[in-house]
This record gives C-alpha cells, structure tokens and sequence, in this order.
C-alpha cells in the first residue's frame, strides 16, 4: 500500500514548471512530539510566487511542518531551508531578520487582545521595524486596512469582531510588514462559506498585489480550488500526492479522492 | 513505582533547567536596545494602583486585628504602653511585607499567569515571535521589573495602614492620641529594622513577577493549562516567598546582631 501510494506520488507531474527560484527547501524532515512520531519524512519546495496548498486530516502534522519553517519548533531530523539558509542554523538576529520576510496567518488570528486593531497593526512597525513617525505609521496601519475592507475597525477591540474580522486583521497585520513567504494556517476554519470564499479571494488578491509566495494549509476544499498552484496531501507524517487540484481530483487513492466528494 | 519516582524528580529537574533558561533570556533582554518604557509603566499602573484597595485594607485590618488581639495579654502585664512599639517593630520587619507578597502572589501572579498563558495558548505570544518582535522584553520583563518596583511600594504604604489600623485599634478599648501612638510606634524603630524589610520585598517582587510570567509563558496544552498556570504560579510564588523570608531572616540576624 505504501509502495503504491510512493509510485503514485512519484509519476504525478508537478503542477506547473517551476516558475521562480526556490525559496523554501524541505528535505527529510522529522519531528517528533515525545514518543509521538509527527513528521515521519517530509520533502517539499516552494518557488518564488507560487501558492502551495497542504491538505491532510486533522493531527497529521501540517501545522507543526510551517512552524518549523518560521522557526516557532525545531525539527529533529532533516533540513528546512529557507531563502538559501538552514533556519535550525540561524542567530537569534538572523532568525529575526528572516522572520520579517516570512509572515505566519494563525488560525484563529491571534490578534494581541489587549489592543485596539490599529495598535495590533501598528505592533510590528514601532518594534521590528523601529518606525516611530505617528502619521506614517497611521497611513500605513489605515492603507492596510483598507486594503481588507476594515477601516472603520481601527479602534475596535479585538474582543469586539467577528471571526472573519480577525482573520481580515491578522492578515493585515501580517501583511504590514511586507512579507515575501506566506504561511496560512487554515485560514477559512471555523467560517461560513461566504466569509470563507472571501477571505480566501483576498489571500489570492493579496498574494498579487504583494507577490508573496505561500503555503496555505486547509481542510477546506473550496479555499484549495481558489487559492492553489499546487496541492500537496499529507498523511501520516508524509506527503501521498502532489498535483493540482483537477489531477488529484482523479486520483487513484481513495484517501487523496475522498477530500474532494 | 520505582519508574514514577524517577520520573517526577526528572521533570523537576527539567523544570529548574528550563527555569535557569528563562532567567537567562530575561536578564539578556533587560539590557537589550528598545526597552518598553510605556508597557512598564501600564505594568505598574495595573499591578500597583489596581492591587492598592486590596493591599491598603490588607495592611489596615492586620494592624487593627494584631492590635485588638495583644491588647487584653499586654494589660494582664501592665505593658499596654508597649503595644504600639510591638506593632510596629512585628509588622515592619515581618509579618507586613510576608502577607503583603502573599496577597500579591495570589492576586498579581495569577494574573500574571492566566493571562500569558491565555496568550500562548491563543497564540498571541507565537504570533509576536514570528513577526520579528520580542515577547520576551515586551510581556516578560516589564512585567517583572513592575513587581519588582511596585511590590516593595504596596508594602510600604500596607505597613503604614497597619499602624493606622494599630491606633484606630487601640482607640476602641482606651484612649491614646494619635501622637503619642506613632511616637511610640516609631521610636522602637530603627534602620535596620525597615532596610532589610524592603529589601526582602525586593525580592518577594522579583519572584512574585518571575514565577508568573514563567509559569504563563510556558503553559501548554489547551484552555485548562491557562487555569493550571494561574494555580501554579500563586502555589509556587507563596511558598518561594516563605523560602525567601526565610534565608533573608537568617541573614538579617547574621548581619544586624
């Protein structure tokens, strides 16, 4: 079984040429949690402008692979290479230099409670990237909000929005800082289907308008078909299949078709 | 059960390890460029003015209480005019700064606790990380540096309500004016009775603020851990400051006498 789903995985083409560099490079990546083995062996790239969506059930690790990307775990095994550099490898301060070009969307937004939404926009600006003229920092905070549809949010709490508005936020607070990488950590979970299309219209309007390049993990279907360049499937610590969506779509295994009924 | 016992003293120990860790990143980011002047400053707002009413009739209470109960025993002995000098001298050297980093650690580390690790379970204190700013000097130290400053202060303006609270005391049985009270009261002190007594604050302050801030950054696991945080670091604080107390005591009598 395991063998087939390797050839299958094997012939599958990828879904477009490569059209830029490479800009993140996952070799043989394994990650343990105790005795729980997460990450089995995980091989993935990522080229300059490309959207990559990882689906796979719940608990198979697809969260813990882009947190040992941006650094938040360490892998046990393997290499995760991003922009050309080992992150395991790096300084605290290249860590926090590489870490400006590569933004994380939380799942649940994980706006900073305590403060008003144009204070959680303006977080990054005063302490990465030292900005302290007000209306410069305003401009950018209200351009940014403007950019998801939430100016009028700007002195809300966020205590006081909805779950599509946090995840609006948090996009621009990401967005903010001009990241080149995105990392989606299911970005529509826990939304109704119309909050859902749109937030993922905007993460593809988004990815256009600042060209980043992204990972986008899901379990939501209808996000995958809008966002995707490629879709990777992961299970059991490893990826199953790799194609766009209307290949894998017509794949032979079951697991890999079952997401898409 | 041989097993389980080695394993409980192995996560103690790598729970000091990761204690020592997160002493080192705080000291670091102490001295680090961008110090966060404004937050420390809402930090000491939150944890000193919010904390006064609670720690105010604390102290008020405790010395009216210590004062109505040595009243009775004091006359039995014809020493009445001793017992505002032995407020005084029991509630500044000891028992004042002791309960007041009791109430705090209750009221102040817990907070402390339930409120980073309501952070870090919601991923807040990940989210800081990622975006290149440091969680560390903006959630951790100013929030230690405030108790630190701030718990000394309490205790301070609580030993002054608790001679308060000693005359109001002493006032209901007899008569003594207010004069004569803080006379007595402060010529049986000296120096070296409120010195090591802010000191020892100091120090109930810093472990107050450590054990909090500790305890909330590392929870893990979902909402429950937010509840175990907050119970962890009032446990942990209460019996550091009994430990605190107790070594600074030692090293008051070695030093004074």
């Amino acid at each position: 079984m395991e063998n087939t789903k390797k050839q299958i995985l094997n012939t599958q083409q990828p879904a477009r040429e490569p059209g830029g560099k490479v800009v993140i490079k996952i070799e043989h990546l394994k990650k343990s949690f105790g005795d729980k083995v997460v990450l089995k062996d995980i091989n993935m790239e990522l080229h300059e402008g490309e959207n990559v969506v990882v689906l796979g059930r719940s608990g198979q690790g697809k969260s813990v692979a882009i947190k040992c990307i941006s650094g938040l775990l360490q892998q046990d095994e393997g290499s995760c290479n991003v922009y050309g550099k080992e992150v395991k490898d790096l300084s605290e301060t290249e860590l926090k230099q590489l870490r400006e070009k590569v933004g994380f969307l939380f799942q649940s937004g994980a706006l900073y409670d305590s403060m008003t939404v144009g204070e959680n926009l303006a977080f990054p600006l005063t302490r990465v990237r030292k900005m302290h003229d007000d209306n410069e920092i305003n401009k950018l905070v209200e351009e940014m909000l403007d950019n998801v549809g939430l100016k009028e949010a700007i002195n809300k709490m966020p205590s006081d929005l909805s779950g599509g508005m946090r995840k609006r936020i948090g996009l621009a607070r990401t967005l903010i800082m001009n990241p080149q990488i995105m990392l989606y950590d299911e970005p529509t979970t826990g939304l109704d289907p119309i909050t859902s299309k749109e937030i993922s219209d905007l993460i593809l309007t988004m990815q256009k308008k600042y060209k980043t390049s992204s990972i986008i993990i899901t379990h939501d279907m209808a996000c995958a078909k809008i966002t995707a360049d490629r879709i990777m499937i992961m299970d059991g610590g490893v990826f199953i299949a790799e194609g766009t969506y209307e290949e894998l779509e017509k794949s032979e295994i079951e697991l890999v078709r079952s997401f898409f009924k | 059960m041989e097993q389980t016992i080695t394993q409980s003293w192995g996560k103690r120990f790598v729970e000091i390890g990761d204690q020592v860790k997160f002493m080192g990143a705080f000291l670091r980011n102490i001295f680090r460029t961008g110090f966060e002047w404004n937050e420390l400053v809402r930090q000491c707002y939150i944890i000193g003015y919010k904390s006064f009413t609670l720690v105010g009739i604390t102290g008020f209470i405790l010395g009216f209480v210590m004062t109505l109960q040595s009243v009775p025993t004091m006359k039995e002995f014809g020493a009445v005019s001793y017992v505002p000098s032995m407020v005084a001298i029991s509630i500044i050297r000891e028992i004042g700064p002791v309960i007041i980093a009791l109430i705090c650690a209750g009221k102040i580390a817990s907070s402390i606790g339930a409120e980073l690790g309501s952070m870090k379970v919601t991923e807040q204190i990940d989210a800081m990380e990622v975006s290149g700013a440091n969680p560390i000097q903006y959630l951790v130290v100013t929030r230690i540096i405030a108790c630190t400053i701030m718990i000394p202060l309490l205790t301070l303006m609580a030993d002054a309500l608790a001679l308060a609270g000693g005359f109001f005391g002493s006032n209901i049985d007899g008569h003594i004016s207010a004069i004569l009270y803080f006379n007595k009261a402060f010529s049986s002190l000296a120096f070296t009775d409120l010195f090591p007594s802010v000191i020892k604050s100091v120090f109930f302050g810093f472990a107050v603020g450590f054990v909090g801030s500790y305890k909330g950054y590392n929870s893990n696991g979902g909402t429950e851990s937010v509840g175990i945080a907050a119970n962890t670091a009032v446990v942990n604080a209460s019996l550091w400051i009994i430990v605190l107390d107790a070594i600074a005591v030692e090293l008051t009598s070695i030093i004074a006498y």
